[in-house]
């Protein structure tokens, strides 16, 4: 059996300070005693710390995107694929963190009836993979394209006399309201189609590793994933877009005007004004940005995840250092051939060390699929998490702006403390407020409830969440938590291990996924945000909860990486295997036990990290 | 009058075909020479010097009558017989020829290795040993740090005998291999002098897999990790793309090595600080494991290899490699598919997700 010493959910207290932290959160996410039944489902099950996700507490606005995916992935499963023996992902929040468990069909008879309805199903999908993909594309820049469009009106003294003269019949009021609502619609329906595909594209993966591990006990899982990753993958994308602007710079012969860090975009851009071919390099920036630059500087799943369009000083950063890189003559390409040859040496040689004609069958089968769906697996990411998020968290700015103007909030950045249900029946608080003529009650309420929800958001932040709660199971089949997660024995009994020794200043080694092979010594610098990656410096090892796309200039910098979180496919463990570079990924807590200046050794071959005391 | 090459064969002259001359170790080990395999150098006696020396010495007769006697069932007699069959053949004088060939080839050993009297290792090698099915592997007795030429005359001789040792002589009744059928041949190989030592299979014996490469390692001779006497520090390593991709630096006890006065093997505890200490370097074990790769793919199928690091060059390792055989345990294993063919790969992703995977 797993290590079965998690604490039972039901019994952790309130951290003082905090008490109420429940009505920041929708009412159905809480784990309760009052049901026996609900007290004993809950108990046993094993609810894990989705730090993945949520490096950090929730934000009541944020949740929104928990709240999608808890019924997207699940509903996909559950009630259209019909995966036989899985249903959805269960969602908790103990003291502002989510917790989640996958919830097995437990009744076999169940499972067996699922299963044809299940082949027919996915069956369509894979038979119709790229046609559906399209489609999914289109559908996708449908509702960006929505998205980007949609108005978020201000209320005005008097109605514009259109209104009047083109028989409109509603009100300005009617429209902010109708269009929070599709704003909020869109993000939703952007989330629906998020696991469209992406279920049954790890399901997908999983077999083919499962027939990989037992053909081959000792492959790692970083060559099992070499053999499907994409190469051309739209996530590269963004980073490719700021390669070939440096590339143009140097070209140009602009780094002059281009400057330093302490130059600000507006300046650069001024200064490239004075030239026919600064013009023309603008011209060319200005390309990349739509679509290219909604890319986040986070996972894109928080607020304050801002794009590089928000702050195109991050994206002109990382230029600078590409040029520099060319003008001291090193090559900035992704090393694409090598990698490819490389993929294509990995699966002939495994395949030629396979023995029978079924396992050559099989290989080629589950290759084949795994390779058709991995595409979609990495490039929807950057279509929802980044490009849609990002034009969405402003959009919410928007409103934002006028419920600030209306007293109803002290800033525009305390919106996230009110959950997406608060803000639509504040919204009505504002224009009935405006229709009426008088004034809405939300400034007697939300400034001082928000001061509250802030103040038990700092304390949430300074306690780092149980990795998990409740039972751990035997067998686990929902292919997200096996493959996402990395929930595994291994996993969990490293948390079990950590969770035990309990001091983190006396911690010397951690465990966690050889993400990719190599090993380095030097000094580790613990970057909790990419706010953070200022304070890099060249040469040592990043220690991050976990790493995204927009991080991508940072690994020219580097030499390893560790994570709290991920798997074998997680961005940081993908990155460094492109760079050659050692990773240890989802280590548990190596953010909270390593401290920046410290000296460490990382090996990404055996997923162990030493700490020098 | 016989030609030299009936009685004694460089390791260079061997090769598969040889088998019935040299036997399986000594044949492997000229097959390994011309793949370009680092061995040291050394040459085999022959079966056919083994019997002229049991014809010349008049004692095969003597032998098989013995043989005859031993009682089914009854271990006393067939401990009996052994001694009497090996007293027999350790006593009985070695003729001038066979003397003159073995003394010359030693002799001309110790120069190409520029040694006066070359240290040496004296090695059985059965013409049934080292088949796949049939191991009979350390079945007989190797005699290590042998020098000059009447120390090796008297090793090749105790070789001889060790192939009537009660436990092989047992071993073949139980195996129903005939007595008379079973001819020795026995190699004279320049001792490495190692630094460490240690023992590679190019597959994991731990589970079959083919994608990988496994070494023991102790420091020392290889007979502590070969005798399992110590603990190994173990590496597994990637075949495929030369990665380390599991280390297991153990807490090693003992090491063989020479006695400088007197040359004999001794036993010794690991000094205190080399105990803990990765007793190969990973650089070392990935180029070890590169030699492995083209030793199998020289054979075409698993091996089971010797190895050790020169002494007398550390730090700038050389790699050599003492034995090779072919594996036995996985391969002789029935072939079955890795999983139960399908239709299609959504036949596949159907049971799969059916059987979940096991957290334990």
């Amino acid at each position: 059996m797993a290590d079965k010493s998690f604490p039972n959910p039901h019994e952790v207290e309130a951290i003082p300070g905090t008490e109420g932290w429940e009505r920041m959160y929708p009412y159905h996410y809480f784990f309760t005693t009052k049901d026996k039944e609900r007290e004993e489902y809950e108990n046993n099950m094993f609810w894990f710390n989705d730090a993945l996700h949520y490096p950090e507490p929730m934000y009541p606005f944020d949740i929104i995107w928990d709240e999608a995916w808890f019924l997207s992935l699940s509903q996909f499963n559950t009630r259209i694929f019909m995966i036989p023996p899985v249903y959805g992902v269960d969602h908790r929040i103990i003291n502002g963190n989510v917790y989640i468990t996958p919830v097995p069909v437990t009744d076999p008879e169940e499972v067996q009836k699922r299963a044809p309805l299940f082949m027919e199903r996915a069956g369509y999908y894979f038979e119709n993979w790229d046609k559906l993909i399209e489609q999914w594309e289109k559908k996708m820049r449908g509702i960006i394209s929505d998205l980007e469009t949609l108005e978020i009106p201000t209320l005005p003294a008097m109605e514009d006399i259109s209104v009047v003269k083109n028989g409109l019949g509603t009100s300005s009021g009617y429209e902010l309201i109708k269009n929070y609502d599709k704003l909020i619609d869109l993000g939703i329906r952007c989330w629906q189609y998020h696991f469209e595909f992406l279920n049954l594209g790890y399901a997908s993966y999983v077999i083919f590793v499962d027939f990989c591990t037992k053909a081959f006990p000792d492959i790692p899982l970083q060559k099992i994933t070499q053999m499907v990753a994409g190469i051309d993958v739209i996530l590269y994308r963004p980073d490719e877009e700021l390669k070939k602007l440096a590339k143009l710079a140097v070209e140009f012969n602009l780094d002059s005007q281009i400057g330093n860090d302490t130059k600000d975009i507006k300046d650069v851009i001024a200064s490239l004004q004075s030239s026919e071919n600064g013009k023309k390099w603008i011209s060319a920036w200005d390309e990349a940005k739509n679509p290219w630059f909604n890319i986040s500087t986070g996972t894109g799943w928080y607020h304050q995840d801002i794009s590089w369009n928000d702050n195109l000083n991050i994206p002109m950063s990382s230029i600078r250092i590409y040029i520099e890189k060319l003008k001291g003559g090193h090559s900035i390409d992704r090393p694409v051939d090598a990698v490819k040859k490389e993929r294509k040496r990995l699966i002939a040689e495994y395949r030629g060390l396979l023995k029978t004609d079924e396992d050559l069958k099989t290989f080629d089968q589950l290759h084949g699929t795994a390779e058709l769906v991995f595409p979609y697996v990495e490039n929807h990411m950057f279509y929802v998490e980044h490009w849609f998020h990002s034009v969405f968290w402003n959009k919410m700015r928007e409103v934002a702006a006028i419920m600030t103007d209306h007293k109803f909030l002290k800033g525009q950045e305390d919106i996230w403390y009110m959950s997406r249900s608060e803000i639509k029946e504040a919204l009505w608080d504002i224009v009935t407020a405006w229709a009426t003529g008088t004034k809405g009650y939300g400034p007697l309420h939300w400034p001082e409830e928000v001061a509250w929800r802030k103040g038990v958001y700092k304390i949430f932040k300074e306690h780092r969440p149980s990795p998990a709660y409740g039972t751990p199971p035997e067998v686990i089949a929902e292919p997200f938590t096996v493959v996402l997660w990395g929930v595994t024995n291994e996993s969990m009994a490293a948390w079990a291990k950590l969770k035990e020794i309990g001091d983190p200043d006396k911690v010397n080694e951690i465990e966690g996924f050889a993400g990719s092979p190599g090993v380095v010594e030097g000094i580790a610098r613990v970057c909790r945000s990419v706010e953070d990656i200022g304070q890099l410096k060249e040469g040592e090892i990043l220690v991050a909860p976990t790493t995204s796309p927009s991080w991508a200039p940072v690994f020219q910098k580097i030499k390893g990486v560790i994570t709290d979180v991920g798997g074998i496919m997680c961005h940081a463990a993908i990155v460094c295997r492109e760079y050659g570079m050692p990773a240890v990924v989802g280590t548990g807590q190596a953010t909270a036990i390593i401290k920046s200046g410290m000296k460490i050794k990382l090996n990404g071959d055996t997923g162990r990290v030493y700490i020098e005391r | 009058m016989e030609k030299r090459s009936d009685y004694v064969l460089w390791f260079e002259e061997c090769d598969m075909n040889s088998i019935p001359l040299v036997g399986g170790k000594n044949a492997s080990l000229g097959e390994l020479l011309k793949a370009q395999i680092p061995v040291p150098p050394g040459f085999a006696i022959t079966t056919k010097a083994y019997t002229l020396f049991l014809e010349q010495g008049n004692i095969r007769k003597d032998i098989f009558k013995i043989l005859g006697g031993i009682k089914a069932n009854d271990m006393n007699s067939g401990e009996a017989a052994s001694k009497t069959i090996r007293a027999l053949i350790e006593s009985t004088p070695m003729n001038d020829d066979l003397q003159d060939y073995i003394g010359e080839f030693y002799r001309r050993l110790s120069k190409r290795c520029n040694v006066p009297a070359v240290p040496a290792a004296i090695r059985s090698s059965a013409t049934a040993e080292d088949l796949p099915g049939a191991s009979f592997a350390g079945q007989q007795d190797t005699f290590l740090w042998v020098r000059g030429v009447d120390g090796i005359l008297k090793h090749v001789k105790k070789c001889w005998s060790s192939l009537f040792t009660s436990r092989a002589i047992y071993y073949r009744t139980k195996m129903g291999f005939p007595h008379e059928q079973v001819e020795i041949s026995v190699g004279v190989q320049k001792m490495a002098n190692a630094w460490t030592a240690g023992v590679m299979f190019t597959l994991n014996p731990a589970t079959g897999d083919r994608s990988t490469i496994a070494i023991d390692a102790n420091w020392g001779f290889g007979e502590s990790v070969v005798s399992g006497e110590c603990t190994p520090d173990n590496f597994i390593i990637n075949k495929i793309t030369d990665e380390v991709i599991k280390k297991t630096v153990s807490y090693k006890t003992i090491l063989y090595t020479r006695d400088p006065e007197n040359h004999c093997v001794i036993k010794q505890n690991v000094p205190a600080e080399r105990a803990n200490i990765q007793c190969v370097v990973d650089k070392d074990a990935i180029e070890l494991a590169i030699i492995g790769k083209r030793i199998e793919k020289h054979y075409g199928k698993p091996m089971d290899i010797e190895w050790a690091i020169d002494k007398d060059t550390p730090g700038q390792a050389k790699i050599m490699i003492l034995q090779s055989r072919p594996e036995t345990v996985w391969s002789s294993k029935k072939v079955e598919p890795v999983m139960q063919a399908r239709s299609s790969a959504l036949e596949h992703i159907c049971a799969g997700l059916i059987a979940g995977k096991k957290v334990n």
